[in-house]
């Protein structure tokens, strides 16, 4: 038998999610199949064009048979997967996690100037977090405004570390990074210096539109003002994979 | 080289001491050193000068019974610990007497007897060597018998051989998981890849915990050993060990072993002259406590920041550099070469029905034989600390053991009759974890406990994932309240809440494992929380 033209080295698998029978390539993830569909899933540090990070928990799924839960953005999809995104447990679990994050620094959206346009404020909404039930950490942090275009707020950063990996990945520039450990991990420019004195940063502004909150903006927004753009990076993303 | 070869080298090595009919044997581990055995080394050189010539000084790796060091043993060169005359808390001014009573009676004033249960109820493999041995000697090892695995594996077996003698003996990965480690070696060696690495954990961080480091201190050719072994069987040739900078006398007795076994032909190219080759480089962990995690261990070594990374996929298919990697910990490593010696039908006779061999045990805290001890899986846990550790000091009561580490819990003394394995450990709301046992008496608080641990597991967090990195500053904060007597009813149900949030969603073994000290606490004494509360 002849092989054909295009050797098929993915094959093709069917599962469930949420009941809905699906069908997907076996070198998708979780979260790629859910978007495709429309299925909800909450995420934060996952972003399409961007490695894995696998860091915010909140897409978080249950597959039956595992015995722990599974990232939908680090997890393939198998033969015959069944898997339940929204359960009760769920749910809670990602309402804690946001209160979490919200508790961890200071995200006073009222006084911000993604406050509309925050992907935190939306996931927030979308979990049904109404309060916060955990102490406030209350640790401030300074604003880097030293950059002539943008600027970084240290007290809306989530750690997503989108910056990071959109400044080594896309970018190529490798200017961002994180410092510390724990609650006190801090992204940096260059080696903690002030971001308007690096030498690396090439002022493309890819971090500001990847980043999901109002830590990272341009410049000159007041309230509410800063709304960000990420449809480039999918497109940059495929280019740069097909060259 | 065969195992006969092996053999007649043993033999050349045991003559060169042939004159010897007396060791006097100084512990120069860690804890032994850091209670001045180096001066009493060099006394004892000095008091016994030149005029007896068929005795000699040796330094020799961790006896066990830490509490009484400085332990200095007098012993014919091939008697072992048990028939040896052993004297504690010995101190340089003590060097005239010992080599003075050396043809007569032991010195009364230091002696301590190796017939108490200590030493007794012991069963060594791991240790086999350590007290008897000079750990920087490579002709020290090769006497006793030592690369008898390797030798026997390269010329007598091939690699699914060893595979098969490995998944015989049962053993399970000593670094605390309790993985199967013949299913872990058989999934690396059956990656189709051309370059794999072999990994030796060796960054020990729990509180309490150093088998590793007195392993790694008394008998390091023996961890080399292991991993030669695992190289030959999965098909790697390059290998590392990554150790903790803060043990810098395991690293430097590290290096001396990798240097003498590669001048001697049983490390680099060809080993033994066969086709075989392996490079073992040691790597240094910068104190980082998630660097023992296995995924931010082999990001640490590829020089990125020690932070893990989800899993699947594991290390046996994409590891190091994302080649097929084979990571294993130090005592399991030192398994090996009695397993490929003795055989895996040897091993799995020894310890319970699914935890094979033996298992290293720190004991620490309040119990009166602080020290390193080896016994069977299956050991109950009255054994270990009312028999063999001297149960605990000062007519106090015991109050709970707590095993794992930061990731295990306390065990309460009703409990204490079970057989120590991974299952049993498991059930009752803790895990083997590495090895560490920190023995606690009525005094103890278990809030405290709880929050000692938490206090820990919050500052070693690595930050990357949102429950760990905030969820145990969370934790902390709410027993830090409860510690102090501020705490109401409506914290410890947060607490109980945070706790299930973080075990179920942390990216990693360290937060997934962080509550369980704050969850066995609580299971066993929850009125210690209760009686704290504000509003009570």
């Amino acid at each position: 038998m002849p092989l054909p033209a295009n050797r098929p080295n993915v094959r093709v698998v069917t599962l469930q999610i949420d009941g809905q029978d699906l069908s997907a390539r076996e070198d998708e993830t979780i979260i790629e199949v859910c978007r495709e569909h429309g299925i909800p899933i909450p995420s934060l540090c996952y972003l399409d064009g961007l490695s894995i990070w696998g860091a915010c928990r909140l897409c978080l799924v249950e597959v039956t048979g595992q015995g722990r839960l599974l990232a939908a953005c680090s997890t393939r999809v198998t033969e015959g997967m069944q898997i339940q995104t929204n359960t009760e447990t769920l749910q809670r679990y990602r309402r804690t996690i946001v209160e979490l994050l919200f508790a961890e620094r200071n995200h006073v959206c009222s006084v911000c100037v993604s406050n509309g346009h925050c992907e935190l404020q939306f996931m927030a909404q979308m979990c049904g977090v109404d309060h916060v039930r955990v102490p406030h950490r209350q640790v401030s942090y300074p604003v880097d405004s030293s950059h002539e275009m943008f600027r970084v707020d240290h007290d809306r950063c989530i750690l997503c570390t989108r910056c990071v990996r959109v400044c080594d990945e896309i970018e190529g520039a490798h200017t961002w990074d994180v410092m510390g450990r724990g609650s006190d991990c801090q992204v940096i420019t260059d080696m903690a210096e002030p971001w308007g004195d690096s030498d690396t940063c090439t002022s493309c502004g890819k971090c500001v539109q990847v980043c999901p909150t109002g830590a990272l903006v341009k410049q000159g927004t007041s309230v509410g003002e800063m709304v960000k753009d990420q449809h480039f990076l999918p497109i940059l993303a495929r280019r740069r994979h097909i060259l | 080289m065969n195992l006969d070869d092996l053999a007649d080298l043993a033999k050349q090595y045991r003559a060169v001491d042939q004159q010897v009919t007396r060791e006097i044997r100084v512990c120069v581990a860690a804890s032994c050193q850091s209670s001045g055995a180096g001066p009493v080394q060099d006394a004892l050189v000095t008091a016994l000068g030149t005029e007896l010539p068929d005795c000699k000084v040796k330094g020799v790796g961790c006896m066990g019974l830490c509490s009484a060091g400085p332990l200095v043993a007098v012993a014919a060169p091939d008697e072992c610990l048990e028939e040896a005359t052993l004297y504690r808390d010995v101190t340089p001014a003590d060097a005239d007497d010992i080599i003075g009573t050396l043809d007569g009676a032991p010195l009364e004033r230091l002696h301590c007897p190796t017939n108490q249960p200590f030493f007794a109820r012991q069963r060594k493999i791991v240790l086999e060597h350590a007290g008897l041995i000079d750990p920087d000697s490579f002709k020290g090892y090769v006497a006793v018998g030592g690369y008898a695995g390797l030798i026997r594996a390269l010329s007598e077996m091939t690699p699914s051989d060893v595979l098969r003698e490995v998944t015989t003996s049962g053993l399970r990965g000593r670094g605390g998981g309790g993985y199967p480690t013949g299913l872990k070696w058989s999934t690396v060696a059956k990656m189709p890849a051309e370059q794999k690495y072999v990994i030796c954990n060796a960054d020990e961080g729990d509180p309490g915990a150093f088998m590793d480091r007195a392993i790694l201190e008394s008998d390091p050719h023996r961890v080399i050993e292991g991993m030669a072994i695992a190289a030959y069987a999965i098909g790697a040739n390059k290998a590392f060990v990554y150790v903790r900078a803060e043990y810098p006398l395991a690293v430097e007795r590290l290096h001396t072993a990798i240097r003498k076994a590669k001048r001697s032909g049983f490390l680099g190219n060809k080993i033994a002259d066969t086709q075989f080759n392996l490079e073992v480089e040691v790597r240094l962990g910068a104190g980082a406590f998630v660097c023992g995690e296995e995924t931010a261990l082999m990001a640490s070594i590829e020089g990125l920041r020690g932070q893990p990374r989800p899993r699947p996929p594991y290390p046996a298919e994409s590891g190091l550099w994302g080649r097929p990697t084979l990571i294993n910990n130090v005592e399991t490593f030192a398994n090996i070469a009695p397993i490929i010696r003795e055989g895996g039908d040897w091993f799995a006779a020894i310890g319970t029905e699914r935890s094979k061999g033996t298992k290293v045990f720190a004991l620490a805290g309040t119990i009166t034989n602080t020290g390193l001890i080896e016994v069977p899986m299956g050991t109950s846990l009255r054994d270990i600390i009312e028999v063999i550790g001297g149960g605990i000091p000062g007519g106090k009561a015991f109050k709970a053991v707590q095993t794992g580490g930061p990731s295990g819990g306390c065990i309460p003394s009703q409990h204490l009759d079970i057989g120590v394995d991974y299952d049993s450990l498991k059930t009752l709301g803790t895990m083997m974890g590495s090895g560490g046992m920190i023995v606690m008496d009525e005094t103890s608080s278990m809030v405290d406990v709880a929050r000692y641990f938490m206090e820990f597991c919050m500052t070693e967090s690595c930050g990357k994932c949102i429950p760990c990195r905030t969820g145990t500053q969370q934790m902390h904060s709410i027993l830090d309240r409860l510690a102090k007597s501020q705490g109401t009813r409506a914290d410890l149900l947060l607490l109980e809440e945070l706790c299930e949030v973080v075990q179920a969603t942390s990216l990693c073994g360290l937060g997934q494992t962080a509550p369980n000290p704050v969850l066995s606490t609580m299971r066993y004494f929850r009125d210690e929380y209760e009686a704290k509360l504000s509003d009570a």
